[in-house]
């Protein structure tokens, strides 16, 4: 893009808006709290003092009676968290969380160094861009269209008939959750993956062969270490996004399908119970802190 | 390096993959025309009358205008907070830089049902009461980032020197903002509305819980899928969605393909 490149014949600036100009150009620090102040005002007052109040809420109890909230300080929210069915929720969002990061990573690996190494430069960008799309187009009607297809009247059913095999059963369980989850957080993956395949140099690869590694032994000992750190970023979105995801369980799920956020939502819509959602949302938090400081360790955040 | 057999093999598993992101979607679209009112397949005919009944909708044209009057405010919202935010921080060092990017990041590092809590418990605290500006905040905190990355990555690849080059030539700062810098970052600005808007338009997982009782288009969609009515139509608006949110993002990717004024 070229810069605007019409002559600019102003007015030879004007006394006051000159002695603007000069007074700011001296003070860069005004200039950047000027504006900085209010994009950083709103975000506190709204967005940091919101999650204050999740956590205070969390604090609180609810009338079971009237379920008015009341105010009263206690840690009694917590200790429901280790109530039935809760312990089995939380487990199961974890195993589903850990199932999908590594599907995401099993299918993005081979994709990635695809796009790397083998297609070409306008293939790689027609596909990356294929694969990034996705994320644009409505979560929920994603989710949505796998209601379509794994339905026991839907494509899937229909062509596995037409080569001759039975019928899935997978509509509304958790190895539709785990297979809609992984379709919808793939992309997050895909990204970080490719980059950090990028940045092997095709010289390391040669050094390897060149000192007698067959293709297989370069793949794990040189290419897979150096895409560990791609792999750990791409695994923040893929975990973390299951965490706090309710929307798949409710339209693929089935009745042994509540995962963490299923909890939340149903305790603020149907329960009414702010305080346990509240409470019940820091176990998300919780666990994404362990999370990323692991990740750190493998140097996910060089690779973001 | 890689033999042939792997070649053939990461090509077919590519392919695979390719199917596997677009295939649903395909079949997404394809519903939409279903002339039945019954969800299987192969869907027996095409017919375009779910669209026009969808339209017609006293529901769905009320969401329809409150998903697209949320999506505007909280791209202006977010257009404004993003802009400054990025000018602010592009080139500046200070204690505490780091920090107030986060806080920026925030919103799309943790999960949405985090974000989407936190806001309804501050309004319920407050007493605020659900309303259009309510959905506009919740919408925005996740927008500003959008804009922020956008003018920010932009700002990064622009040399400094143009700036002092124009206060050199006696410009004052409005001057060099009015010829100079607005001129750099226009494209970047926009392509960060527009993907801010995409955003917006079709998000659900915050907006359920700064909504109250409204309904934007894709709550409208949650509610009917979970009350398995008016499926037909669903899909009709989910096609919708899709090409609405599509467009905007694939005219950012123009805009963001424009590579800036090169570092000098």
């Amino acid at each position: 893009m070229a810069v605007d490149s019409t002559r600019v014949e102003g007015p030879a600036a004007a006394g006051p808006l000159r002695a603007v100009s000069r007074f700011t150009w001296r003070r860069p620090g005004l200039v950047t709290l000027g504006q900085v102040s209010a994009p950083v005002a709103a975000f506190l007052l709204v967005y940091v003092a919101a999650l204050v109040a999740l956590l205070i809420q969390s604090l609180w109890t609810t009338d079971s009676f009237t379920g008015k909230v009341i105010h009263s300080w206690n840690l009694d929210n917590f200790s429901a968290i280790a109530d039935d069915p809760y312990p089995t929720i939380i487990r199961r969002t974890i195993v589903i969380a850990a199932a999908v990061t590594v599907t995401c990573m099993l299918l993005a690996f081979p994709y990635a160094y695809f796009l790397v190494r083998i297609a070409s430069r306008r293939l790689r960008i027609a596909l990356l861009v294929a694969t990034v799309l996705p994320l644009w187009v409505s979560y929920l009607v994603r989710v949505y269209s796998w209601r379509l297809i794994l339905n026991p009247e839907g494509a899937l059913n229909w062509w596995l008939n037409k080569l001759g095999l039975p019928d899935q059963n997978i509509a509304y369980t958790n190895w539709a959750m785990w297979l809609v989850f992984t379709y919808i957080w793939f992309p997050f993956m895909v990204l970080p993956v490719y980059a950090s395949l990028e940045r092997v140099p095709y010289s390391y690869v040669e050094a390897s062969a060149d000192l007698g590694a067959k293709g297989w032994t370069t793949l794990r000992r040189v290419i897979l270490p150096l895409a560990v750190p791609g792999l750990a970023a791409g695994s923040i979105f893929t975990f973390s996004l299951t965490l706090g995801d309710y929307i798949a369980p409710s339209l693929v799920g089935g009745p042994g399908s509540s995962l963490i956020g299923t909890v939340v939502f149903e305790n603020l819509g149907l329960a009414n119970n702010l305080p346990f959602a509240a409470a019940f949302a820091t176990i998300p938090l919780a666990i994404m802190a362990v999370y990323l400081a692991l990740m750190k360790r493998l140097g996910a955040f060089e690779s973001l | 390096m890689e033999t042939r057999a792997t070649r053939i093999g990461l090509w077919a598993w590519a392919t695979l993959i390719f199917l596997f992101l677009w295939v649903p979607i395909g079949i997404m679209a394809l519903y939409a025309f279903n002339s039945s009112n019954i969800q299987s397949w192969p869907i027996p005919g095409f017919t375009t009358k779910w669209f026009s009944e969808a339209w017609h909708d006293e529901e769905v044209r009320d969401a329809l205008w409150l998903s697209f009057r949320a999506g505007l405010l909280a791209t202006v919202l977010a257009l404004v907070l993003g802009s400054f935010a990025a000018f602010g921080l592009a080139r500046t060092r200070f204690f505490g830089r780091d920090a107030v990017s986060f806080v920026f990041v925030l919103p799309i590092a943790l999960p949405g049902i985090i974000t989407g809590l936190a806001l309804n418990s501050f309004f319920v605290l407050w007493g605020v009461s659900f309303s259009l500006w309510t959905i506009v905040v919740g919408h925005a905190t996740f927008c500003v980032v959008v804009v922020y990355n956008n003018v920010l990555a932009r700002l990064r690849r622009t040399s400094g020197s143009f700036f002092e080059a124009s206060a050199d030539l006696g410009a004052t700062g409005f001057q060099t903002f009015r010829y100079v810098t607005f001129p750099v970052v226009r494209t970047a600005i926009v392509a960060g509305a527009l993907l801010a808007f995409a955003l917006s338009w079709d998000e659900i997982v915050v907006t359920y819980f700064t909504a109250g009782a409204q309904n934007t288009l894709p709550l409208l969609i949650f509610g009917f899928i979970r009350q398995g009515q008016n499926l037909p139509i669903v899909n009709a608006i989910a096609l919708v969605v899709i090409v609405v949110s599509v467009i905007p993002v694939a005219l950012a990717q123009r805009l963001t393909s424009d590579p800036g004024v090169g570092r000098g």
